[in-house]
């Protein structure tokens, strides 16, 4: 789960690291009154969910109450890569000395939390690792063990040679490890750290991702939750325990198990035309799953052929069928569907569905093959 | 012989007065497994299908030897009973749950390892040595005894390959999901260190998945130490860039773990990658007739 920067910072204010200070509108009318507390110039920021904000205009340095109340509204409504803004955050304008990145994410190939941090901060991280991967020092810190002071002397001196900063620095990443564990962070991203000309070091930017299987115990990550940010599609099948994800083709799929579905949408392409979605029903047997998974479908104004396929393990296939009936009685198809259903009571399954004139076929290539060609017609 | 589990492994069941734990002990048993003890905090002392059930793992193991466990119980409880299974004495943990957070299971790795103990999952569908033992949900008449190890990330599309394989006339010696989730107990390169030893192991299917970069770790691994056969199949060719297919694991992030870098690892240390899961079989037979 993401959040807003101005969310992330509130995070880190709790978790008593230094941020710069701000205020959220809704309404440009507004944004005179929360510059009112840090006074000129001050930052207008669009708060979404995508990076490369700057880059999209999406972010400018308002001189005086005129250029606040001009971005602020031109900001505000503003779309960033097919989000609308619907907030802008008023902050402090800091005055830079130096910009740090400072980083930490959990490893998928070292299986720990990994500090990454670079005196090289205010730009691409991605691309300071490609073309000087000197610049970056990464440490991981097993939670068993914890965060130590030596760990907060190797990385802060890494990033400076003033004892003063070094020591900020030092307290500062400590606070953030802290926070990375509490909150069930996956990754938390400072990009980047100011360090100012008076000597403090500010994050003036922010990023927190979150654990998606970890937010039954964070009921306050929970409760930032902006959907508005989020595919509404997406949200209706989560609902209701699929996982869905919208694509650019035209053969819509429904099938059970994420590894299974990701082969569908490979093979729609093998044999000749594009996956609309990708679209897992789950594990459990549950006929509901299957009425709303042909909601979304057939909710797709650019499926032009559905495609269903069971490999019925804890699934079983009489459910799915069942699932299918009802959906097919509660909305007529208009689409050509084909089915493919092998697997446990595969034969009570084919029986149901026979009996309302649709045939199910068993092998996989074949049924990929009639939707493909199906969809092809209905262009 | 075969990997990880056979005849003899005395099987625990974490969770299993549940519906899925009951279900799939029935199901377990009945395949051959020797399924010996149960376990749910406050339900000491009862049976399901005849099985006693225990309070904890700990009594469990004292009173019937069991030396592997599975775990049905619900996500929040999952890696308690991961960490329980551990200080109980267990082998090997079987973890079917899914949506465990990962922080617990980056715990549950490093304390697993610290004791050279090893859990498979979560996430996964778990392990089956055909004819011997079935630790898992897998539907045990798609198998057959035989020479083929296969691991993979997923589920239904392990079913799909394992299917294929039975009616090529391919046996399988063990086949197992080791989970679609970002951090997992068992890797690639442990199943594949395991085949490598396992006499009766004739050749390997490796099913991966977009996500992560265990498949190129693995082709490394291969071109050093394996001489069996290997072919591959990795799936999600036409996923989109950040986002998460389903599995919390199977996500292109960062530039890395796109399906066109894993199998230009693995064909370019000579593991062919199947276009379709259908090509598997006679992929594999080739090989395998040298």
């Amino acid at each position: 789960m993401k959040i807003h920067e101005y969310q992330a910072k509130e995070l880190f204010r709790r978790f008593g690291i230094p941020t710069s200070r701000g205020v959220v509108v809704t309404d440009p009318a507004d944004a005179p009154r929360a510059a009112a507390e840090m006074g000129y110039p001050c930052v207008v920021k669009a708060q979404v969910h995508v990076g490369g904000r700057g880059k999209a205009g999406g972010v400018k340095l308002a001189k005086n109450e005129a250029e606040l109340k001009q971005y602020a509204a031109a900001i505000l409504g503003m779309d960033i890569k097919g989000l609308v803004v619907e907030r802008v955050l008023i902050d402090e304008a800091v005055d830079i000395a130096d910009e740090l990145y400072l980083g930490i994410v959990l490893d998928r190939a070292s299986k720990y939390p990994v500090f990454m941090v670079s005196a090289a901060g205010g730009v691409d991280i991605e691309e300071v690792a490609a073309k000087t991967p000197e610049k970056i020092l990464k440490l991981p810190v097993d939670p068993a063990v914890g965060f130590w002071p030596h760990h907060g002397r190797r990385l802060a001196g890494f990033l400076s040679r003033d004892a003063g900063i070094q020591k900020q620095l030092a307290d500062f990443l400590a606070k953030l490890y802290k926070l990375f564990l509490a909150t069930d962070a996956s990754l938390a991203e400072i990009n980047p750290c100011v360090i100012t000309r008076d000597g403090r070091a500010v994050a003036i930017d922010a990023k927190i991702n979150f654990d998606d299987n970890a937010l039954f115990r964070q009921a306050d990550v929970e409760a930032m939750r902006d959907v508005s940010e989020e595919d509404p599609l997406e949200l209706k099948a989560k609902a209701a325990g699929l996982s869905y994800v919208k694509l650019s083709g035209d053969v819509g799929c429904i099938v059970n198990g994420a590894g299974l579905a990701m082969t569908t949408m490979d093979l729609i392409k093998h044999f000749g035309s594009e996956p609309a979605n990708f679209l897992d029903v789950g594990g459990s047997s549950d006929p509901a799953k299957v009425l709303t998974a042909m909601e979304i479908v057939t909710g797709d104004p650019d499926v032009k052929a559905i495609l269903l396929n069971i490999f019925g393990g804890i699934t079983r296939c009489d459910d799915i069928a069942a699932g299918l009936l009802a959906a097919l009685k509660k909305m007529p198809l208009t689409i050509p569907l084909v089915v493919r259903l092998t697997g446990t009571n595969e034969d009570q399954g084919r029986a149901m569905l026979a009996e309302a004139g649709i045939s199910a076929g068993v092998n996989l290539d074949e049924a990929v093959r009639k939707a493909v060609a199906a969809a092809r017609e209905g262009r | 012989m075969s990997i990880f589990v056979d005849e003899k492994t005395r099987v625990v069941v974490q969770g299993i007065t549940g519906r899925d734990g009951s279900f799939h002990t029935a199901q377990m048993a009945e395949y051959g497994t020797q399924v010996v003890a149960g376990v749910t905090p406050g339900k000491g002392g009862r049976t399901v299908h005849d099985i006693p059930v225990f309070d904890t793992v700990a009594e469990a193991v004292e009173a019937t030897g069991a030396d592997t466990s599975v775990i049905y119980v619900p996500a929040r409880f999952a890696a308690d009973a991961l960490f329980e299974a551990a200080d109980a004495g267990i082998r090997l943990a079987v973890c079917i749950s899914e949506g465990l957070p990962t922080l617990d299971v980056l715990r549950a790795y490093h304390y697993y390892r610290a004791r050279g103990l090893r859990f498979i999952g979560p996430n996964c569908p778990g392990i089956i040595s055909p004819g011997k033992a079935k630790v898992g949900i897998m539907p045990g008449h798609i198998h057959r005894p035989g020479g083929v190890g296969l691991v993979s990330r997923s589920g239904t599309l392990t079913y799909e390959v394992v299917w294929s394989l039975t009616a090529a006339g391919l046996g399988q010696s063990t086949c197992m999901g080791i989970g679609g989730d970002p951090i997992i107990g068992t890797s690639f390169i442990d199943a594949l260190t395991a085949f490598q030893a396992d006499p009766e192991t004739t050749g390997v299917v490796m099913i991966g998945e977009i996500g992560g970069t265990d498949e190129e770790e693995a082709a490394e691994f291969i071109q050093k130490n394996v001489t069996k056969p290997v072919v591959s199949f990795i799936a999600g060719r036409t996923a989109p860039k950040g986002k998460r297919m389903g599995h919390a694991g199977a996500i292109i992030a960062g530039g890395k773990g796109t399906a066109e870098s894993k199998i230009e690892a693995l064909t370019s240390v000579g593991v062919p990658v199947a276009d379709l899961p259908s090509q598997l079989p006679n992929l594999l037979a080739e090989r395998l007739r040298g």
